[in-house]
């Protein structure tokens, strides 16, 4: 989504931080907490709640991660990052990993020395538009001013889908997420643009959400997933297979309501694998064998996280589209557990 | 002893000798060895910082390059003085964000000269209402830093006018006005623009291609006030000479006006007036809300400032003037005119190059409200997307220091025709 300015920053701190860091797990146990850098708010995704406790899609990750190594879910300090910040934050060890909307892109997993896990949300750029305008295709959007974050990837996007279609439009570029939303509820534009799933969070928190659509158009690939940093081999793994966990969890399964139950051993040997009653998985990891057991407890299954946090019955509403499991016509497929 | 006198006969010799030493002991060189060794201090620190830079460079594995420039930009600019579009350079990017820059800091000039030169007047006023508001807008729009303005007339523009949509309809709850001719929308406002029907084409100028039609235009005005100048000169040269000053007023009118309206209606030129087609109104010129926020914040509020150097100016030139002009039996109109002003100019044009210079760099505040200058092209969009901070960032502060003195150049030459003449 967004393209981080500060790639020369960025990369000092890199060099610096790079090999010193390679213990991550070990220092983590130490301090007794997990540091996740999530982004500044983003409904559903990561957000305070009324009591001040961070709640969301990507927090349910963080949280995951922390019952697996810290046997305590709520153990997470939640540091709240910028698109500008997330990747310095990240490099200089004031986080442990990212869980926050960031784009998997070739320059970030390259370039800039990250290393992408897994994909835990397949998004893409779309359009939201007034109801009254009637607007029920972006096609349709032949002659309409556009609000659009300046600077990052949607910009470009944009350009390129309108010229495909031989449309005209006017830019009316924005700097903040926060101020396209006012521009956009003035009427100063037609069109807000952004990730589909940052339109849906934005939509749910407006006064009349029905009255504005998301159009059915998608014309962008952004898949958003965990980042850690590169050179430390069994931090990575950890994080990897969590989310795996999580996903093969929702394969197998395996609810936060059964996982107890399931845990004293099964007839299915990968569940069996998975939870620790058959192989050495955890110690492979530098885990105990309940690992994945308890980051399943936590919030439950990839499909539990989902629906409790964005789908179809909260606000937020969003449909599992791509995020379907692969059996059932989606894109999410953990690895085998073997 | 004989060595003490040969000594002191060596002393007394000059430039006998040059020892090292003397660098320091002697008050000849010294000033001059304390200034090439801080001379070479401050090489090896601007040394060591491009080294370092170029160093920190290869270590990331980035080169120094301005190729960017000729790199397709990929993003869209909504207000584009000349043609442009997302498959052209990055380069014709920056400069259509260079006309932009230059298009405001005219706007807002031109604006902030006007405003500051009545308030100005005016603060002097013997009437105490118009002095004390003018005093009212001095200090407010003064005292509050220039982004705000330029937020607050943004937010006036975008929240508080109708959106195009309401235009539309059997009863529309908003209206075009002067004749439907004019629409104030909060999308910006949508004037009336100016079309010949049998226009002339375009003239190729290296990167740029000017309307021939407009360049006419304006060589025509130029060339009708140059010819109006001349008018007065020689009507003045007969008042000298006869003492009776000849009428010029309709040849005044006649060369000013009349080549121009006659080019006009040659060229067949009619008004296109905006109007709602699809989404937007469509047709005319259309005067974005970043335009108008921009040009609003940065011309009233410093107006503000031009005001107090109008009436210093005024002040400044004293009141036996005024008393010797009344004596001789001029009106306070022309007193103002013809004896204060010119001697004030002298003491106004120096600070107001000052303020024009604010005006031009404050431009770069533009991003705030998404005016698509140099700032938010090249150093905005066209960084981010590249990554080439560095190359980014200097070549846009050598823009703005190009631009920068070369206005100070010109005023500075004004300034000199007009300043007191000594001899």
């Amino acid at each position: 989504m967004k393209k981080s300015v500060f790639v020369g920053a960025f990369a000092a701190t890199a060099l610096v931080a790079g090999m010193a860091q390679a213990q991550t797990l070990e220092s983590i146990q130490d301090r007794g907490e997990l540091n996740c850098g999530v982004s500044t708010g983003l409904a559903g995704f990561s957000a305070p709640d009324a009591n001040g406790v961070w709640q969301g899609f990507d927090v349910a990750v963080c949280r995951a991660v922390a019952a697996a190594v810290l046997d305590d879910a709520m153990a997470v300090n939640f540091v709240p990052t910028t698109g500008q910040t997330r990747f310095s934050a990240l490099a200089s060890g004031e986080v442990d990993m990212l869980a926050r909307n960031t784009t998997w892109t070739f320059t970030r997993d390259i370039d800039l020395n990250l290393t992408f896990v897994g994909v835990n949300y397949y998004d893409g750029q779309g359009f939201m538009v007034n109801r009254d305008l009637g607007v029920s295709s972006a096609t349709e959007l032949d002659g309409a001013t556009v609000c659009i974050q300046t600077g990052t990837t949607t910009e470009l996007n944009l350009a390129d889908f309108f010229r495909s279609n031989g449309m005209e439009y006017e830019p009316v570029p924005i700097e903040t997420n926060a101020e396209a939303q006012q521009q956009y509820l003035a009427g100063a534009c037609d069109v807000y643009t952004t990730d589909v799933s940052g339109l849906a969070a934005t939509r749910a928190s407006f006064e009349s959400p029905d009255a504005h659509v998301i159009l059915p158009e998608v014309i962008s690939k952004e898949p958003l997933g965990p980042v850690v940093r590169d050179g430390d081999k069994q931090w990575e793994g950890i994080v990897r297979w969590t989310l795996f966990a999580l996903i093969a969890a929702e394969e197998l399964g395996i609810t936060s309501a059964n996982v107890a139950e399931m845990a004293q051993g099964t007839d299915m040997p990968e569940v069996n694998r998975l939870l620790g009653t058959e192989g050495e998985f955890g110690a492979m990891l530098g885990l105990d064998s309940d690992w994945a057991v308890r980051a399943i407890s936590a919030a439950g299954n990839y499909g539990e996280i989902f629906a409790a946090n964005i789908g179809d019955q909260t606000p937020i509403g969003l449909a599992r589209g791509l995020n379907a499991l692969w059996t059932q016509g989606g894109l999410q497929y953990a690895m085998p557990f073997r | 002893m004989s060595t003490t006198t040969d000594q002191r006969y060596t002393k007394v010799e000059p430039k006998k000798s040059f020892h090292l030493s003397m660098l320091l002991y002697d008050q000849r060189y010294r000033s001059i060895t304390i200034q090439v060794f801080f001379l070479f201090l401050l090489m090896l620190g601007a040394a060591w910082l491009i080294d370092n830079t170029v160093n920190n460079l290869r270590a990331l594995g980035r080169d120094f390059s301005f190729a960017f420039l000729n790199a397709p930009a990929g993003y869209d600019i909504n207000q584009r003085p000349i043609e442009y579009n997302s498959q052209m350079t990055h380069g014709r990017a920056a400069l259509v964000g260079f006309l932009n820059t230059m298009i405001l800091a005219v706007l807002a000039c031109v604006l902030a000269t006007v405003l500051g030169v009545i308030a100005g007047v005016l603060r002097l006023s013997n009437n105490w209402i118009v002095g004390r508001l003018m005093t009212v807008y001095v200090e407010v729009f003064r005292n509050i830093p220039t982004l705000l303005w330029i937020l607050i007339f943004g937010a006036i523009m975008t929240e508080a006018m109708p959106a195009p949509s309401a235009f539309r309809g059997d009863t529309p709850s908003a209206s075009m006005i002067f004749n439907d001719s004019v629409a104030i929308t909060n999308r910006g406002v949508f004037i009336p623009s100016i079309i010949f029907e049998r226009d002339l084409g375009y003239l190729q100028i290296g990167p740029v291609a000017p309307s021939i039609s407009w360049l006419l235009v304006i060589v025509i005005i130029a060339a009708g006030i140059w010819a109006n100048k001349k008018l007065i000169a020689h009507a003045t040269r007969v008042q000298n000479a006869t003492g009776v000053r000849p009428k010029t007023w309709w040849k005044s009118l006649l060369i000013l006006f009349g080549p121009i309206i006659l080019f006009f209606v040659l060229l067949g030129a009619h008004l296109e007036y905006p109007e709602l087609r699809g989404f937007n109104f469509a047709g005319g010129t259309h005067l974005r809300n970043s335009l108008i926020a921009m040009w609003l914040g940065l011309g009233i509020y410093t107006g503000a400032f031009i005001a107090e150097i109008v009436r210093a100016g005024i002040l400044a030139i004293n009141k036996g003037q005024t008393e010797a002009a009344y004596a001789l039996g001029l009106q306070p109109g022309k007193t103002m005119r013809l004896v204060v002003l010119p001697q004030a100019l002298r003491v106004i044009i120096p600070p107001l190059i000052s303020n024009y210079l604010n005006i031009t760099k404050n431009t770069s505040l533009g991003l705030a409200v998404g005016y698509m200058d140099l700032r938010s092209t090249l150093g905005g969009i066209t960084i981010n997307q590249t990554g080439r901070e560095l190359e980014g960032m200097m070549l846009m502060m050598l823009i703005y220091l190009a631009i920068s003195l070369t206005i100070s150049g010109v005023l500075n030459v004004y300034n000199s025709r007009v300043k007191l003449k000594e001899r």
